[in-house]
């Protein structure tokens, strides 16, 4: 159970589209000599592997003339080579580079020597100098990305007004309508004969999603070739709603435009994160509410949950790393960042893009985020789910409840009503932590509520910090 | 997932039924349910079955998800009791998890598993409790190594029993002896002891009567050392009925709180059908140096063993009598050694050594001096090798220091050819932390650590500085005489975990001065490394 529109398609929001770094052509913030937390360092590590060989660098041994100043941090490993290792860190950036050959992205050189500054060591000199394959490195870094932004608006200008863009478009309109239209005869085809046929015409499946990879309809391709893996009870379900988008798409000029963004979406149009942030921006105190990594062969993506203090917006910010290589954002859990975030159109808009910062990310305020019943979350979920069918949970931050274990599984509860937590949604040792953080007491967690039940990523206890439980 | 109403439900599964056997074979069904949902319904094109059914069932669908309600409220169960010991500091609490396991720089595995046990063992010694996050792993730890299960079901206190009570997997935690809050007995209290198994006299009495063997264990040791007489009791209930290798581990559990009231019980088992409970009574029977059983033994020890003027005239014993038996003296010697020699070890073993002294009026040290001969005589058979191996066997049972002292003798000099009677490494268990460093110091200063295993192994750790300074010179004069260091793998292993934080530099200037890429620079290399993580780790948990 996961939202499509998360996952990049074929066509869909791969890493090669890059949230536009809006952060390295602001003036330098007050505030951003500031040392960065141990969490907010391993967060940065691309693997185990790079954590545990860094782990071995965070000691003063192997390091001369490390520093820090300037915005940057730098040093000299000494390895078993002879000229030493150089990395060096862009703090505003972030951004790194090494002279080591390693692949991984940040290197151990890297990590080791974030480890061993947050941790306050004198090795790493106060207010320093920056040498000068430092500066030169900063410079040409800073250069390279004044031309791109330039680049970048070039093509804005001369883009909007592109006859053959306008052209490949219209194709590209015309052939996922007839997609669709074919994927309808296909889901009608299978109800004439009957699902309980389905598990022998499953293959049947995997074939219709390449046709839909075809029909440049990433998002529908996504849903048909999880048709062929859906268990027989929710067979319908999943059937209907498929159905629904596709129908959608057959009309879906005539749909007001949030829900015809909605729908756009969720067949596999993708909007560009700059296109997203030439639109309208809320700026607000964002507290990170929970953040969490999944990762396949090929991709990891990391969500990243915000809540505005201000206008109370709930907000999803996604960011891929290619194996070896973290994802490019990384907010700690627990903290508060005044940024400006552009939102992903569609009729309920979750997912943003990053933009201007204000400063670096500061505590949150002691104790839990304010939040709501079990009852108050499920009738969140349904007004989502009535602007948005296909919305499978919403984000809800859970006020106060205790978990519980009885026969059907977990349930959260506060004594009033409670809600089930969704199978699946935490490995087996994660749900025994909840149940150790909470002892049958209250916890506050925020997580995301659907159809299928209550997923956690953050707990708060009453005294406590935020706790992340996934990983 | 969540309730829907009946009426909505039935029609949902009309649906359902006719998609599962196909519009072919099954008509749609009639517009059903509340007026709104009919209405929906009733507006759908039903020329193409197939398609109005996906029509029907999305409405359906979407109209569930949107109108799902929450469940019912269930029970709140009772929550784990309040640990009111202090939570470990914020910087161990972040090194638990990377012991565990967790996410988090660390460096090679081997050193991880030498390192957790330490980490607990301060940890509850400082009296802390873990963070109730990091229970879980440290509960699955435990159950994979049984050997840490005191020291983490100890720390993992309330909290961890209102867990184990709700995952089957952690079972361990209501049979683990040892466990019990405090680390010293005596301050275990009837008020707490009752809340957890086994504490309270009928869930006690119920364990006792249908636990599992090591529960049953667990709660008589428990029991055995709040209130001995009450745990000689329970074990006399039930005494009679119990299977021999039951009775024999039930029996080990009566050391603790050892006295004279037990004396009575361990005559009668002298009695015991099991030769091995018979064995096992009189060893703890001797250990009670005012017991009949030890007057016995004295009786028959002066029979054997008569001080003349400058002498020990010995007699060893002719023949195991039955008496002699029924004290557990086995009327064969297991290894095969001569009989008469056999039974003169095993009485004197078990007689009390004040014997000897009040005899006397000699030292130990002067007591073993003495050449001890048959019959006196200056050219009977030379005794004193037995003698003085059956004495440091009863100066171990029976924890007698002076004795202890004596039999091992000055620490060894360069070329002292004098090596202690028996096990020496039991013998210094005998004595102080403090003179059991210095006692092994010098004897690894003199004889290097080919032979030290067993007594760096009966030494308290973190090392004393002297002796990590001994040892730290020894592996360096192995290094330099082109020995291998796996040669002293045994010795390597127990430095990474005992060696004084403050060798530290010691360590790490053999490190720098080995040739490089070695054997040895790795060796010392990775020693210097783990004795840094220990002494950060140590450091972390200093309240």
């Amino acid at each position: 159970m996961h939202e499509p529109t998360d996952k990049p398609g074929p066509y869909g929001d791969r890493p090669s589209v890059r949230p536009a770094r809006m952060s390295v052509a602001r003036p330098s913030v007050v505030g951003m000599e500031e040392r960065w937390s141990n969490e907010h360092v391993l967060s940065l590590a691309p693997d185990q592997a790079s954590l545990k060989a860094a782990g071995k660098l965070s000691a003063p041994a192997p390091w001369t003339g490390a520093g820090w100043g300037g915005g940057a941090l730098w040093g000299e490993c000494r390895g078993s080579g002879r000229t030493p290792y150089r990395p060096c860190v862009d703090l505003s950036g972030p951004a790194y580079q090494c002279t080591c050959p390693s692949r991984k992205f940040p290197c151990k050189h890297v990590l080791g020597l974030l480890l061993l500054w947050s941790a306050g060591s004198a090795a790493v000199a106060a207010d320093a100098e920056q040498p000068d394959w430092v500066d030169a490195w900063l410079t040409k870094r800073r250069q390279g990305a004044e031309q791109r932004a330039v680049r970048q608006q070039e093509r804005r200008e001369a883009g909007t007004d592109d006859a053959a863009a306008r052209r490949r478009a219209g194709q590209r309109a015309l052939r996922v309508a007839a997609g669709a239209q074919e994927l309808r005869l296909r889901l009608a085809d299978g109800v004439r004969h009957g699902l309980a046929d389905h598990a022998a015409a499953s293959g049947g499946w995997e074939e219709v999603a390449a046709r839909m990879v075809d029909a440049q309809a990433p998002g529908l391709a996504a849903r048909a070739r999880e048709l062929a893996h859906a268990p027989q009870e929710g067979l319908l379900e999943e059937y209907a709603l498929l159905h629904l988008l596709a129908g959608a798409y057959g009309r879906v000029d005539e749909l007001p435009a949030p829900l015809a963004a909605t729908v756009r979406t969720r067949v596999g149009f993708s909007t560009g994160a700059e296109e997203v942030l030439a639109g309208p921006t809320v700026r607000d105190r964002w507290h990170v509410l929970g953040s969490r990594d999944t990762a396949d062969e090929r991709l990891t993506t990391r969500r990243i949950w915000l809540r505005g203090a201000k206008t109370g917006r709930p907000a999803l910010l996604l960011s891929f790393g290619s194996p070896g290589r973290a994802p490019e954002v990384a907010l700690p859990t627990g903290r508060v960042l005044e940024a400006e975030l552009a939102f992903h159109p569609g009729a309920r808009p979750l997912r943003a893009v990053l933009g201007t910062r204000y400063g670096e990310p500061e505590a949150a305020p002691a104790g839990p985020p304010a939040g709501v019943r079990p009852a108050e979350a499920v009738a969140g979920y349904g007004e989502a789910v009535a602007d948005d069918p296909w919305l499978d949970a919403w984000p809800a931050v859970l006020a106060e409840v205790v978990p519980v274990l009885g026969p059907e599984g977990w349930q959260l509860t506060d004594g009033h009503s409670a809600v089930p937590l969704r199978r699946g949604a935490l490995p087996e040792q994660a749900l025994w932590r909840l149940a150790a953080l909470s002892a049958g007491h209250p916890v506050t967690l925020f997580g995301e509520y659907g159809h299928a039940g209550f997923a956690p990523v953050t707990a708060w206890t009453a005294d406590g910090p935020a706790i992340g439980l996934g990983q | 997932m969540t309730a829907p109403t009946t009426t909505a439900h039935d029609s949902w599964s009309e649906l359902q039924t006719t998609a599962l056997l196909g519009t072919d074979r099954r008509p749609l069904p009639a517009p059903a349910g509340p007026p709104a949902l009919a209405a929906a319904a009733g507006a759908v094109d039903r020329a193409d079955p197939a398609t109005a059914l996906l029509d029907l069932a999305a409405l359906a669908t979407v109209r569930r998800r949107a109108g799902a309600l929450p469940l019912p409220a269930p029970a709140l169960p009772a929550p784990a009791e309040d640990d009111p010991r202090p939570e470990v500091p914020e910087a161990a609490a972040r090194r638990l998890g990377f012991l565990l396991g967790g996410r988090g720089p660390d460096t090679s595995l081997a050193n991880l598993t030498e390192l957790l046990p330490q980490w607990l063992a301060a940890a509850r010694a400082h009296g802390y409790r873990p963070p109730p996050v990091h229970l879980p792993a440290l509960l699955d730890t435990a159950r994979a190594r049984s050997e840490l299960r005191p020291d983490v079901v100890a720390l993992a206190g309330p909290l961890g029993r209102w867990l184990a009570e709700r995952n089957p997997d952690w079972r361990f935690v209501g049979r683990t002896a040892g466990a019990a809050l405090p680390v010293d007995p005596t301050e275990v209290t009837a008020e707490h002891t009752s809340e957890h198994a086994g504490g309270g006299t009928a869930a006690g009495e119920q364990i006792w009567q249908e636990g599992l063997f090591a529960e049953r264990v667990t709660h008589l040791t428990r029991l055995r050392r709040r209130d001995p007489a009450a745990g000689l009791d329970l074990l006399r209930s039930t005494w009679a009925t119990e299977r021999a290798e039951d009775r024999l581990l039930f029996l080990d559990a009566l050391q603790d709180g050892l006295s004279g009231a037990d004396e009575e019980f361990l005559e009668a088992a002298l009695g015991d059908r099991s030769k091995n409970v018979r064995a096992t009574a009189a060893e703890l029977l001797s250990t009670l140096p005012g017991s009949a059983l030890a007057a016995r033994m004295a009786e028959r020890a002066r029979a054997c063993v008569r001080p003349l003027d400058g002498v020990l005239a010995v007699d060893p014993p002719t023949e195991c009598d039955t008496a002699m038996q029924r004290d557990g003296i086995p009327p064969k010697s297991p290894t095969g050694r001569g009989q008469r020699s056999w039974w003169l070890g095993e009485i004197v073993a078990a007689a009390p050594l004040s014997l000897w002294t009040d005899a006397t009026g000699l030292t130990p040290g002067q007591l073993l001096a003495l050449p001890a001969r048959e019959g006196g005589e200056a050219d009977g058979t030379d005794w004193s090798a037995e003698l003085r191996e059956a004495w440091a066997r009863a100066a171990v049972r029976q924890r007698d220091e002076s004795w202890a002292r004596a039999l091992l003798g000055p620490a060894p000099r360069t070329g002292g050819a004098d090596r202690s009677a028996g096990a020496p490494a039991k013998l210094l268990a005998v004595l102080p932390a403090a003179e059991r460093a210095t006692w092994t110091a010098a004897f690894v200063r003199t004889h290097g650590l080919g032979d030290a295993f067993q007594l760096l192994g009966a030494c308290a750790t973190p090392w004393t500085p002297p002796l990590s300074t001994a040892v730290v010179a020894a592996l360096e004069r192995a290094a330099g005489s082109g020995a291998y260091p796996w040669s002293h793998s045994g010795v390597l292993g127990m430095t990474e975990r005992a060696l004084a934080p403050a060798a530290a530099p010691a360590v790490e200037a053999l490190a720098a001065d080995a040739a490089p890429e070695t054997a040895w620079s790795d060796t010392f290399t990775r020693l210097a490394e783990t004795l840094r993580l220990r002494a950060a780790m140590l450091a972390e948990l200093v309240p």
